[in-house]
């Protein structure tokens, strides 16, 4: 009974989060609309810019739960001309994985996938239209981005509005098999505001509508189902997720000028799909520089419920039409504890040679998962008595920037 | 629902057209009052690739996704 009443009480939490979720959609694509108005009206706009030139080399390293993924990323920018500006990036992963999943149903492995991109950044009068192209390739899956935004700076640039577009076309496949192919295709839909409120802060506002439709799960992953006639009490079967997923984001984040040269910004996000993940992410930084050094640290939190077709153990095999048990669609929170230095090599009121100003930063993000419903079948309990999983994960990052 | 926001949309093109055409917007924040603002430690993005880098880490490890983004430059101080 008490089940029945926590089910229901669950069920109008559920159901009260995705009336009002779709209220708050149905107002921003309202107010998207009257944007586009603003858009489309001349005469009341002063000036845009281009993105600073600059170039970064980073080197990455994730090392958490049986699995360490490094490799760099180059960006490279640069203007041509007035109006345009150029932006390339390559960035590689390096994966090696015998993460929970892995060990539980397959074998460790080694991949690396590469990624490269393309853009250009057109200006003219206050509107800034981007153009980019991203191409990413591991063994089994091939990703192809393309995607457009429009910015538009106005009432005396206190204000940018930003339009994009993408259009992301998959091809999944799987090592072991050379005949097996599925396609996915993705659309993105964005809506941006950056607003300057007073002389100390800024804010903005980023609404993302994502849809995906075709082969969405991994085709590698298994779920687990009870199954009396093996002695471990369960079998695996491959997942079979949805073939669309549509999901809503909404982030809001401010930054304040503190009275002595410092910084602290306050973020927010609301997420929402149709395959009934609710989350919610906040996240604290502050900012404080000394001398040619600039220290920072921040807060992250993000929780969230699990898929509808979730379930850590399903009661038998081909229990439910979609069957899911990836850990991150499970319910879980998250928090992570980022720490950054960065040190000003090159001064920028002197310069040096042809670049105006030179940094070399590093940081490391402290990422601690704890999943509500997903089991660790290494510890080897008895079905139903496992206990959860929980993750831990080191990021470290290093990078040099130039501007010239 | 379209046809009540076709004609908000064209309302808002011609309202603002007019204001515009008619007066120069007075920002309440001037362009020589953004020093604070052009200062990097205010930088919505200062850090592109490491940020980009952070999000795909995130969104390899949730369920969400989207929504993070900054909108662009924004303050106009360059």
């Amino acid at each position: 009974m008490a089940a029945k009443v926590r089910r229901a009480a669950a069920a109008v939490v559920t159901s009260k989060f995705r009336v009002l979720a779709k209220t708050i959609m149905k107002q921003l694509r309202h107010i998207a609309l009257l944007m586009l108005g603003v858009l489309a009206a001349p005469g009341v706009v002063v000036a845009g810019v281009l993105p600073e030139d600059r170039s970064d080399a980073l080197y990455h390293q994730y090392v958490g739960g049986g699995v360490e993924i490094d490799g760099p990323s180059v960006l490279v920018r640069k203007q041509v001309g007035k109006s345009l500006s150029f932006v390339g990036n390559y960035y590689v992963d390096y994966v090696s994985s015998a993460s929970v999943d892995v060990v539980t149903t397959a074998s460790p492995y080694s991949e690396e996938r590469k990624q490269w991109s393309l853009g250009m950044d057109y200006l003219r009068g206050n509107t800034t239209m981007s153009f980019n192209y991203v191409s990413s390739v591991e063994s089994d899956f091939d990703a192809k981005t393309y995607s457009f935004a429009v910015s538009q700076d106005m009432f005396g640039d206190l204000t940018t509005l930003t339009l994009s577009y993408a259009y992301g076309d998959d091809i999944v496949g799987r090592s072991d098999d050379p005949s097996f192919q599925q396609d996915n295709t993705r659309q993105q839909y964005g809506v941006g505001l950056t607003q300057i409120l007073t002389r100390n802060l800024i804010a903005s506002l980023n609404v993302e509508t994502i849809t995906d439709e075709g082969f969405l799960n991994n085709p590698y992953r298994s779920v687990r189902y009870a199954d009396p006639n093996v002695a471990i009490g369960y079998s695996f079967e491959p997942e079979l997720y949805p073939r669309t997923r549509t999901s809503n984001a909404v982030g809001v984040r401010a930054r304040y000028y503190l009275p002595y040269r410092a910084a602290i910004e306050g973020e927010y996000r609301f997420f929402t799909d149709t395959w009934d993940i609710v989350g919610n992410t906040a996240s604290l930084m502050y900012v404080h520089p000394w001398g040619k050094y600039t220290f920072s640290i921040k807060g992250r939190y993000h929780d969230q419920n699990g898929a509808h077709f979730y379930r850590d153990l399903f009661p038998r095999a081909q229990a439910t039409n979609f069957r899911g048990r990836d850990k991150e669609l499970s319910p879980l929170t998250s928090s992570t504890l980022q720490l950054k230095a960065s040190y000003q090599f090159i001064d920028i009121n002197k310069g040096w040679s042809i670049f105006k100003k030179g940094s070399i930063t590093a940081s490391v993000d402290l990422l601690s998962v704890d999943y509500h419903d997903f089991s660790d079948l290494t510890a080897g309990a008895d079905v139903g008595d496992e206990p959860l999983y929980h993750l831990d994960a080191n990021i470290f990052q290093i990078y040099i920037s130039l501007w010239y | 629902m379209t046809n009540r926001l076709v004609p908000r949309f064209l309302l808002t093109t011609i309202a603002l057209t007019a204001l515009g055409g008619c007066s120069n917007f007075e920002p309440w924040v001037k362009p020589y009052e953004r020093d604070r603002l052009a200062d990097p430690i205010m930088a919505l993005d200062g850090d592109p690739v490491s940020s980009a880098y952070i999000q795909h880490v995130y969104e390899a490890r949730e369920g969400a996704r989207g929504g993070e983004g900054a909108a662009g430059g924004g303050c106009g101080c360059n």
